[in-house]
């Protein structure tokens, strides 16, 4: 059963509580925000005496538009994933999240209200949509990441991504076997937003090399792609190839990353401008800044709140495995190979 | 089995604990603290109480 193709509107008829739960965990169904955790695990995960589902449709990341298409194409799957969701956890609430001035916010208001789903309005930054700054903003307080634990399910709240709900009310409707043998997942490639069997090979959706996962991913060579299927990749689903070079792309994905810091943390306030001005350098033909980027990196990440600054660290370090021709380029001054290949 | 933990978002890099304890806490080039890591012998114990007591963020726990 596909997410985005609009069929009529069966009557959800959800088997009991520990039924749905067993059935979610067998089908192998896996968060969709980038982090990859075993839905069914997370749902046995949440305590408390109060319960929420918290939907998250911010989609914070630049690439990725695969949840927008979801809720703009789809919106009914989701909010019966938030169903499902709702009585698996015994839930008395839940929530959808979308970015403060979102097109579809009409449309998902007026779906809402009968369904009882409160629609909230987050920020628009790229950490407010983290997982803990979503609970936190929810709780009246910034949308900024907070330290964990207690992880938002210790507190009764199970925030998932729309996509992983809509799979969700997928599973409930067909049980985990037929899930797993036609699993689908979506995702964002420079052709725009496609909907996949999960073994597709990347090779198969992108040419290499490619950014995947998001701007805290990781750049992957060709070779590699041929080696992965879109379930193996991280982060989430979303590929970008390089605009100019890999090498300036990273120092503009770094550039945007260190503005989007939370500020919270030494490390990653200090850290990310530190190494984004050195892959700027680095791009402008600074040796002296690839030496500094070597000792930073490792320096930077695993020291915040959040994974943030872990992210820009994997995607700078990748690329300088990736790009290692075209940095020893920039890096000696000697013009970057892409001035030669630039494609039309 | 004692370890020092940081509260990463409350640390305000004051610097006291790197101070206090140069054997198991540095600082970076930002003046934010790198533990060492893992447990600590038992010989630091004493001096790792007395960072932790001393950050003025509270941000450095001694776990038992």
């Amino acid at each position: 059963m596909k997410l985005l193709t609009n069929g009529p509107l069966t009557p959800l008829a959800v088997p009991d509580r520990v039924t749905l739960v067993n059935e979610v965990l067998a089908s192998g169904l896996r968060g969709r925000g980038g982090g990859g955790f075993p839905t069914g695990r997370k749902l046995q995960a949440v305590i408390g005496r109060k319960r929420i589902v918290v939907a998250n449709g911010c989609e914070g990341e630049p690439d990725s538009h695969k949840d927008h298409v979801l809720l703009s194409r789809s919106p009914h799957l989701v909010f019966d994933g938030i169903q499902v969701a709702r009585h698996a956890i015994d839930a008395t609430e839940a929530v959808l999240c979308v970015h403060e001035g979102s097109p579809l916010l009409p449309g998902l208001r007026q779906a809402a209200a009968p369904r009882g789903v409160r629609i909230v309005e987050v920020p628009r930054r790229y950490v407010a949509s983290e997982e803990s700054a979503l609970v936190s903003f929810l709780g009246g307080g910034a949308a900024k990441p907070t330290v964990s634990p207690p992880r938002p399910t210790a507190r009764g709240m199970l925030v998932d991504n729309v996509e992983t709900l809509a799979h969700l009310a997928i599973v409930a409707r067909i049980g985990a076997a037929a899930f797993r043998a036609g699993e689908t997942t979506l995702v964002t490639t420079p052709s725009g937003v496609h909907e996949v069997p999960v073994t597709t090979r990347l090779a198969d959706l992108v040419a290499g090399p490619v950014l995947a996962g998001g701007y805290g991913g990781v750049w992957l060579s060709a070779a590699r792609t041929d080696d992965l299927t879109v379930a193996e990749a991280p982060g989430v689903a979303v590929f970008r190839s390089p605009r100019e070079c890999g090498v300036r792309d990273t120092a503009s994905i770094l550039a945007y990353l260190a503005a989007e810091s939370a500020r919270q943390c030494g490390p990653c306030m200090f850290g990310l401008p530190a190494i984004a001005a050195d892959f700027a350098e680095l791009a402008n033909g600074g040796r002296q800044a690839l030496d500094r980027l070597r000792r930073r990196l490792p320096v930077v990440t695993g020291r915040g709140a959040c994974a943030h600054p872990d992210g820009a660290v994997r995607m700078a370090a990748s690329a300088l495995d990736v790009f290692a021709d075209d940095v020893t380029a920039h890096a000696t001054g000697a013009g970057c190979t892409s001035t030669t290949r630039r494609t039309a | 089995m004692s370890t020092l933990d940081l509260d990463p978002i409350a640390c305000r890099a004051h610097g006291l604990c790197a101070d206090l304890l140069p054997e198991a806490i540095d600082l970076d080039e930002w003046g934010y603290p790198l533990l060492r890591g893992g447990d600590l012998p038992a010989h630091l114990l004493p001096a790792a109480r007395r960072a932790a007591a001393a950050c003025p963020a509270l941000a450095l726990r001694l776990t038992a």
